[in-house]
């Protein structure tokens, strides 16, 4: 049994693996097929200051070997969350990390604010790159000059571990990374969705309700792995790792290019067990390879 | 409920359509307890195009036998695949899943059961059910043609048919909404699973002659789970999913134009 234990600044996680933002709802949702404790980290669904409906249906579609959504950050807004969710999810024996959006730097601060209060919140996960919604997210995530406008407004009020999620939708996302590091991130998280559309040919129209939406399943592993790989050589805060991952395989592809942590997303619903046999995956590989800890692999790549 | 993944044993595969494929699952042990109008989500393998799991609903359950019946049309490569299934092979499962169909209200009710296509699936559950409860279902079945009419031994068996087609070459010519069953009798309450556009034509009926009603949806969905919030249906409570807030609605719930 190798030491799967590792560290995101702050944090410390038992093992390497987390859930990603939307698609593990609040974990609570998946207690019938694993046992929520033996994940590293569940990080809830992204939650934004005031509640938001969404977009409208079709919010989904099907792609080769991925999904397209443009869910557009339905939520309930931060204060029902800490109302009624965070009671419920509090006292699951793990990292529970909550997703937070926004449409102003002010807004975004305000809602970390309100989740900084959170005793058993040990971190957040701030997303500059939702591309579903059409003011915030993704906008400030593609600029240097609105991610590091986001990221130090929330610093201010945010004291405990302060992840940055980033878009792949950009020229230089090692750019974007050092711009939220340089602003007080302690940690970044990417990729986010890849933007793409699907076309109906029949009626000559997007599929989804806003015509574009964001896209993830194994699909977009390789664009993953090299962002990864680009940020984790360019910066000197932990990496997380995702976009794609199916299994244990996938999730040392990340190790190797430089993640501390890897999340699971879209895998989640084709198999929602898939955490915990990730989890497990990667000890064995480790074992098989001679190796004591998760950490004698994070960025150990022959390149 | 508890939910399960659970790879199931195919049975028995039988073709009662040349668009239709009925597998009859069973397991080792005891399935587990499933609601009539609950589905499953079934795992596709061994096609990149078929990502996601496929919700199909549950078309009856046989505790005798320890069989869980999926009556699947075949529309695209997952359906077509999951056609391809032979007795023995796996089939793994997320299941069961969603609301479900209202428990039966009160003894002796009256509960008109419509539906069309592969929609008539798990009315079939539905109504053997209502029937061991002490309701009086009565099935009212749309299809094009006689011959796309499914299962309909097994619906006789549990409770009147009243059959439209399209053509005519069954039961009243038209559509369910035509038929004279609904001008000459009244019910307690409506359950309907079929096209929208019936769906939506029953609602009417039932908002016209004052009958509670419930309809069952098939948005696209991922997760299965109400994780992802990618099957999401208006209601008067905001944007619901049908997933895990449905599949069946009170049509007073829904934002629909009837």
């Amino acid at each position: 049994m190798a030491d799967l234990s590792t560290k995101i600044a702050g944090l410390t996680m038992k093992n390497p693996v987390m859930t990603a933002s939307g698609t593990f709802g609040y974990g609570v949702e998946f207690a019938d097929f694993v046992n929520l404790e033996d994940i590293g980290g569940i990080i809830v669904k992204g939650t934004t200051l005031h509640a938001r409906e969404g977009n409208d249906y079709p919010r989904m579609v099907e792609t080769a070997s991925g999904m397209l959504n443009c869910v557009g950050l339905q939520n309930k807004g931060v204060d029902y969350f800490c109302e009624h969710i965070y009671p419920e999810i509090k006292d699951i024996k793990t990292n529970m990390i909550v997703n937070v959006s926004g449409s102003s730097p002010e807004d975004y601060a305000e809602c970390a604010a309100r989740v900084n209060e959170l005793a058993h919140i040990p971190a957040i996960e701030l997303n500059i790159s939702c591309p579903n919604v059409k003011q915030g997210g993704m906008a400030f995530g593609v600029t240097t000059e609105g991610a590091a406008a986001v990221v130090k407004a929330v610093r201010e009020v945010y004291k405990k571990t302060l992840i940055v999620k980033l878009s792949p939708n950009v020229t230089s996302i090692a750019d974007i990374a050092l711009a939220v590091q340089d602003a007080g991130a302690d940690a970044v998280s990417l990729i986010n969705t890849l933007m793409g559309m699907v076309i109906d040919i029949e009626k000559r129209k997007p599929v989804l309700s806003i015509a574009t939406g964001g896209m993830s399943g194994p699909a977009v592993k390789p664009v993953a792995v090299r962002c990864v790989w680009q940020v984790a050589k360019a910066v000197n805060i932990p990496v997380v790792g995702l976009g794609g991952i199916m299994n244990a395989h996938d999730a040392i592809e990340f190790l190797l290019a430089g993640a501390s942590a890897i999340e699971i997303g879209t895998a989640n619903f084709v198999d929602p067990a898939v955490t915990v046999k990730v989890a497990n995956g990667i000890n064995e590989w480790l074992d098989q390879h001679g190796c004591k800890s998760v950490g004698e692999i994070v960025g150990q790549l022959n390149a | 409920m508890k939910k399960f993944v659970k790879d199931l044993t195919v049975k028995a595969v039988e073709y009662p359509h040349e668009l239709y494929v009925l597998l009859k699952l069973t397991d080792t042990e005891p399935l587990p307890e499933c609601l009539p109008g609950q589905f499953v989500e079934v795992k596709v393998e061994g096609s990149p195009q078929t990502f996601l799991r496929r919700p199909i609903s549950i078309n009856f359950v046989d505790r005798e036998k320890n069989e869980l019946w999926l009556l699947i049309k075949k529309v695209g490569e997952g359906t077509h695949r999951l056609a391809e299934l032979k007795a023995g092979d796996c089939l793994n499962l997320v299941f069961p899943l969603g609301n479900g169909f209202s428990p039966v209200q009160k003894q002796g009710e009256k509960v008109l059961l419509v539906g069309g296509g592969v929609g008539v699936a798990p009315l079939l559950d539905y109504g053997k059910y209502l029937k061991e409860q002490g309701a009086q279902p009565v099935f009212l079945l749309g299809a094009r043609s006689q011959s796309d009419l499914l299962e309909q031994e097994l619906f006789k068996a549990i409770a009147p048919v009243y059959v439209t087609t399209e053509d005519g070459s069954e039961g009243e010519k038209g559509f369910v909404t035509q038929h004279s069953l609904l001008k000459n009798e009244t019910f307690d309450r409506i359950s309907v699973c079929g096209p929208k556009p019936m769906m939506v034509s029953v609602a009417r009926y039932a908002k016209a002659t004052g009958t509670p009603c419930e309809v069952s949806l098939e948005n696209m969905m991922a997760c299965g789970l109400g994780a992802c919030l990618c099957c999401v249906e208006k209601t008067v409570k905001g944007n619901v999913c049908v997933c895990k807030e449905g599949p069946v609605f009170d049509i007073d719930d829904l934002t629909w134009e009837v």
